[in-house]
């Protein structure tokens, strides 16, 4: 709930030397541990997430894969007795550093929810308002600019464009997730974290986020939380599959849907009672 | 590997259900195979109509078998072993049905050769490429059942065998036919059969690749039968 | 069991007879509490609506009054210092000018009285602020007194008009005038004061009664001493003996007399009521019997069957008897504030067009007054307006900031937690403790201005800021944390998160909050008359500074005057707090559907 402290967008990270262009849009985790007080919810999670691809996060329920996405965008700082340790490095630098800005970062690691959460603002207000409180836009046509081409992006605008100024929930389930990923996507991010976004979804909205989604991997890092191990599979060109806590197995999708190296994996995706 | 049940039961039936078709169909070929070799060995018409009209039965299981298959594709969407099994299952039935046709050329053979006897001299060679073969098939369609993919390398190895067997028999029938020509009818279609059962292990060796398949989800290379061959 | 056995035992569970039954009495509950609550909602409108009508009732009156517009002889008044003219002496003139013929000096003292005793100030201030009117005739109009009113609304007394109907004469002879019927006519009338005869006969008989039996009491007290006389007692005794018995016979001998004398009221009240029928004098314990002709009006004072004969009040003898009315005035002369005379003279100036009814806007410009004619409710109504204003303008912003702190981004410990009870603790105090504590604090300890709007601003702010900081958490908290995830998740800062995102969600909650501890503030008096916002204001506060008092305040000062008028004053000066209360309602439910819209 509280965060360190209240700096304004925009102030400026510690000056690092610039990110090799390799390892611009990768995440890399390493021996990354995460306690809830006492108790322990990841142990030493040693992950890759490659660039402009989808990697998806498996296993059953309370395995720990919300858990280490929402540290990629330190969205766990916000829970008082979370603590993390170990490293997640974004383009190079790791983000736990305590110089760097978690609002900034926020901007740069954008979040899709499981339910959708549109702000009660107009359409356009709500896609505008990350780039407005970045700065990212000197005066209105560029926001409108930003805006539009978000939405665009999102597949959401032949339904929304002479809309723009109702509310954002005024729009069906589906529309409603787009709109929230167009608006995750105005900032600009280099990586875009999902967190079970279909699971409050019909199948044809489903489809089509899955869809958005596999034109967005041409410009955006994307990792995605599913429980449906069928879109794990159909979205995701690699896969990490977690269990208690514990990074199981990670893989290529294809590889870990026909052949997985290891028993817990197999049983967990053939439905078998481990 | 052992596996355990799965959570849902009914699926869990269907895929048990699956495998025992295979097996079954497996069992319904071996018998074929080795009913029409006895009638052709003995020229016994009944028993190669009884083979003919059987076949009829390995296609509609195999009909049934393909059926099975799809339908637990479309409603449970397996992985990993689960759907390799499947997916073999398709496979190993095509095989299986192909053997029956086999089985029921051989017998149409038995129909056409019109004498009271084939000689032994004759037949032995034939008899003993049929052992061979029913061995391949059983050892094959075990290796698949059991999911042994030792055993299954084993079978893939011993196609050399058969091969070598086919390549010496055909010498042999053709050195008869050489030797008087009243032997030529006769061998002429032994030689049919032979090739026949070279064909009969040929799939045998592909229900044994699919068993190593289904066992390890990679595909049996050259260097994997070198590696266990020597 | 079988499979039908258990299907059956399965579907029986809910169609039995028993379950039935069950279903049965649990529509029955159901039923027997919509009833209960729409009993209660019934109960509750059936209060209101009796509360609403009364006051309405009581307080609409107020809203409108009577305003002579007689023509003031200004020509005597220096333009040059208008302030400082006599109008005193040209009320007086004016409305002397409208009854000539009233010549005595009592007459002419009650005749004054007729106008407010504030209408030479009315007068001042119109002149003043309208100079270039003085020439015109009906430019000015000043009030009527409270009780001519009172009683032009029909407050004061009803009176039953009848028609003369006989023929009739009538004689002077020179101060009693004498209207000789051609029937009976006065029947009626005569049975009335016949009937009040009786009823005073029979109240003296009881008092008669209970003075027998007090003598009896006495008498047989006495015996009862003189036998002890007789029984010779001891010296010391007989000291008290004597005196009771020297008491008791001066009691008795003045009883007696009383006795005397109230035997002979009895029968000549009895005698008199008997013979009432035939003619009695009607004295002011009577209800007034008036005789109008022409343009005289008669207050009679001694009936017969036929003949009436009385006074003149106005006008003079009345030659022309063709179209002659009677006029019975229910409420006595001594049990009512207006005497006869002024009745005439208030219809005559009506029927004249001199006095009209409109809008009392005296009601509503002026301040606090001891006369009920000239008291306002605008001096109130300014003073708790500059103090709610003080109010809101400190309990909003730091209730809602407080709020905002603490739900928001207060770290959670034993700290907050304290801080939390007792905020809760607060709103409970009896709102008199802040009263003392604005006493105590900001009159005494800070010398403050007594009596000013923003101390009792500051004092309301007090009392209200629990209740607002208390709803404010509960709408924070009733946002829900989707809102604040997908801020952060966006990359929002806690501040921004809560400006942008929280508050507007949360506003209309505050809002409601808001309303609740105004409308709670609006209605407060023992606070504010802790620190001394009853005294007595007559100008309107100009500032926050200037002494002011508030709606409650007033309402119940005035309830305390006794003036009948004020009755009416309190019943309209809360139907103004009702109009304010429903008015900032309006204003925050306006707002309210603001926020909700523009989100």
């Amino acid at each position: 709930m509280i965060e360190e402290s209240l700096t304004v967008a925009n102030a400026p990270t510690a000056a690092a030397a610039p990110p090799a262009a390799r390892e611009i849009g990768k995440v890399r985790g390493r021996n990354v541990n995460v306690f809830y007080g006492e108790k322990q919810a990841l142990f030493d999670v040693n992950l890759d997430i490659e660039r402009n691809q989808v990697t998806s996060l498996i296993g059953p329920s309370g395995c720990g894969k919300s858990t280490f996405l929402r540290c990629i965008n330190r969205m766990n700082d916000t829970i008082p007795i979370c603590r993390v340790t170990g490293e997640i490095l974004l383009d190079g630098e790791d983000i736990y550093n305590p110089d760097i800005d978690v609002v900034e970062l926020r901007a740069r690691v954008g979040m899709v929810f499981q339910k959708p959460n549109p702000f009660p603002k107009s359409i356009f207000e709500n896609v505008a308002y990350g780039p407005r409180i970045h700065g990212m836009a000197q005066d209105k046509n560029e926001l409108e600019e930003i805006v539009i081409s978000s939405i665009r992006r999102a597949g959401l605008w032949a339904e929304v464009k002479d809309r723009l100024a109702e509310p954002g929930t005024s729009l069906s389930g589906g529309q409603q997730q787009r709109l929230c990923i167009a608006r995750a996507i105005a900032t600009k991010p280099e990586v875009l974290l999902m967190d079970e976004p279909c699971s409050a979804l019909d199948p044809i909205a489903t489809a089509v986020i899955e869809e958005l989604i596999d034109e967005l991997r041409e410009n955006f890092t994307i990792v995605i939380v599913t429980h449906s191990m069928q879109q794990a599979a159909r979205v995701s060109q690699k896969t990490a599959f977690f269990h208690l806590g514990k990074l199981i197995e990670e893989g290529g999708t294809e590889d870990i849907f026909t052949n997985p190296k290891h028993k817990q994996t197999q049983d967990y995706i053939t439905g078998r009672i481990g | 590997m052992a596996h355990n049940e799965h959570i849902v039961s009914s699926y869990e039936d269907e895929l048990t259900n699956l495998q025992s078709a295979i097996s079954e169909m497996g069992g319904m070929v071996e018998q074929s195979i080795t009913e029409s070799v006895t009638a052709l060995l003995r020229l016994d018409h009944t028993r190669a109509q009884e083979v003919r009209a059987f076949d009829k039965r390995v296609d509609e299981m195999q009909q049934r078998i393909n059926d099975m298959a799809v339908s637990i594709i479309a409603r449970r969407q397996p992985m990993a072993a689960d759907l390799r099994m499947v997916v073999t299952s398709i496979q190993v039935a095509n095989d299986l049905e192909r053997t029956g046709d086999m089985a029921k050329q051989l017998a149409k053979r038995a129909l056409q050769i019109e004498s009271l006897s084939l000689a032994p001299k004759f037949y032995n060679g034939v008899k003993h490429m049929a052992d061979l073969v029913a061995r391949q098939l059983k050892a094959a369609l075990d290796a698949y059942a059991g999911r042994n993919a030792e055993a299954a390398v084993d079978v893939c190895n011993r196609d050399n065998e058969v091969d070598a067997m086919h390549t010496s028999l055909f010498r042999e029938l053709l050195t008869y036919m050489m030797e008087d020509p009243r032997n030529i009818t006769q061998c002429t279609h032994l030689l049919f059969c032979t090739k026949s059962l070279e064909r009969v292990g040929d799939h045998a060796t592909n229900v044994a690749e699919a068993a190593y398949y289904l066992q390890t989800g990679r595909h049996l290379s050259a260097d994997e039968l070198l590696r266990q061959h020597s | 069991m079988t499979e039908q056995t258990v299907t059956t035992a399965i579907h029986s569970v809910h169609t039995s007879g028993a379950a039935r039954g069950r279903l049965r009495k649990r529509y029955r509950a159901e039923r027997i509490f919509k009833l209960l609550g729409q009993l209660a909602i019934l109960v509750s409108v059936a209060f209101l609506v009796t509360l609403l009508s009364t006051i309405v009732w009581k307080g609409l009156p107020a809203f409108t009054y009577n305003f002579a517009s007689i023509p003031f002889d200004l020509s005597a008044v220096d333009t040059s210092n208008l302030a400082k003219a006599d109008y005193d002496a040209v009320v007086r003139e004016g409305i002397r000018a409208r009854f000539p013929d009233v010549t005595s000096r009592s007459d002419r003292k009650l005749l004054g009285s007729l106008l407010s005793s504030g209408a030479p100030i009315i007068l001042r201030e119109q002149v003043l602020a309208h100079p270039a009117d003085l020439d015109r005739a009906d430019a000015f109009s000043v009030p009527i007194s409270d009780y001519a009113d009172l009683y032009l609304k029909g407050q004061i007394t009803a009176s039953t008009w009848e028609d003369g109907g006989v023929a009739a004469t009538v004689g002077s002879d020179g101060e009693t005038i004498t209207l000789t019927a051609s029937e009976v006519r006065f029947g009626p009338v005569l049975a009335t004061i016949a009937r009040r005869l009786e009823s005073e006969a029979v109240a003296t008989r009881s008092r008669l009664a209970g003075a027998l039996r007090s003598q009896e009491r006495m008498t047989a007290e006495l015996a009862g001493l003189n036998a002890q006389i007789a029984a010779g007692p001891a010296a010391a005794d007989r000291v008290w003996i004597d005196a009771g018995v020297a008491r008791l016979t001066t009691a008795l001998a003045a009883l007696a007399t009383q006795i005397a004398d109230l035997e002979a009221a009895a029968t000549e009240l009895e005698a008199r009521a008997v013979s009432a029928k035939d003619g009695e004098s009607l004295t002011p314990a009577d209800p007034s019997l008036l005789i109008y002709a022409g343009d005289a009006a008669i207050k009679v004072e001694a009936l017969t069957p036929t003949t009436a004969s009385g006074v003149l009040l106005h006008g003079g003898v009345p030659t022309d008897l063709s179209g002659w009315r009677m006029r019975l005035i229910d409420v006595s002369e001594a049990n009512r504030k207006l005497s006869d005379r002024e009745i005439v003279w208030t219809d005559q100036l009506v029927a004249e067009g001199y006095v009209k009814a409109g809008f009392n806007w005296i009601f509503a410009t002026r301040g606090a007054s001891r006369e009920p004619e000239m008291a306002g409710v605008l001096g109130a109504l300014v003073g708790s307006i500059l103090t709610l204003v003080v109010t809101l303008g400190l309990s909003f912003p730091i209730g809602v900031g407080a709020a905002v702190y603490l739900e928001e981004f207060a770290p959670k410990n034993r700290w907050t937690t304290f801080i939390e009870v007792n905020i809760n603790n607060l709103a409970a105090v009896p709102s008199i403790v802040f009263g003392l504590l604005g006493l105590a604090v900001f009159l005494n300890f800070f010398g403050l201005d007594r009596s000013a709007p923003y101390v009792g601003g500051m004092v309301l702010a007090l009392m209200t800021l629990p209740i607002i900081i208390i709803a404010s958490r509960a709408a924070l908290r009733a946002v829900p944390p989707s809102i604040r995830e997908a801020a952060f998740g966006i990359g929002a800062s806690p501040l921004q998160t809560v400006m942008h995102h929280v508050l507007p969600l949360a506003m209309p909650g505050i809002m409601t909050g808001t309303i609740i501890g105004m409308a709670h503030a609006l209605g407060e008096t023992a606070p504010l008359l802790m620190i001394g916002m009853v005294a007595f204001v007559v100008d309107i506060p100009g500032g926050f500074a200037d002494p002011a008092t508030l709606l409650p305040v007033q309402i119940f000062m005035w309830a305390d005057f006794p003036e009948p008028a004020f009755e009416q004053r309190t019943s309209a000066a809360i139907l103004v707090l009702l109009g304010f209360l429903v008015a900032m309602n309006a204003l925050a439910v306006i707002l309210r559907k603001q926020f909700e819209r523009r989100w």
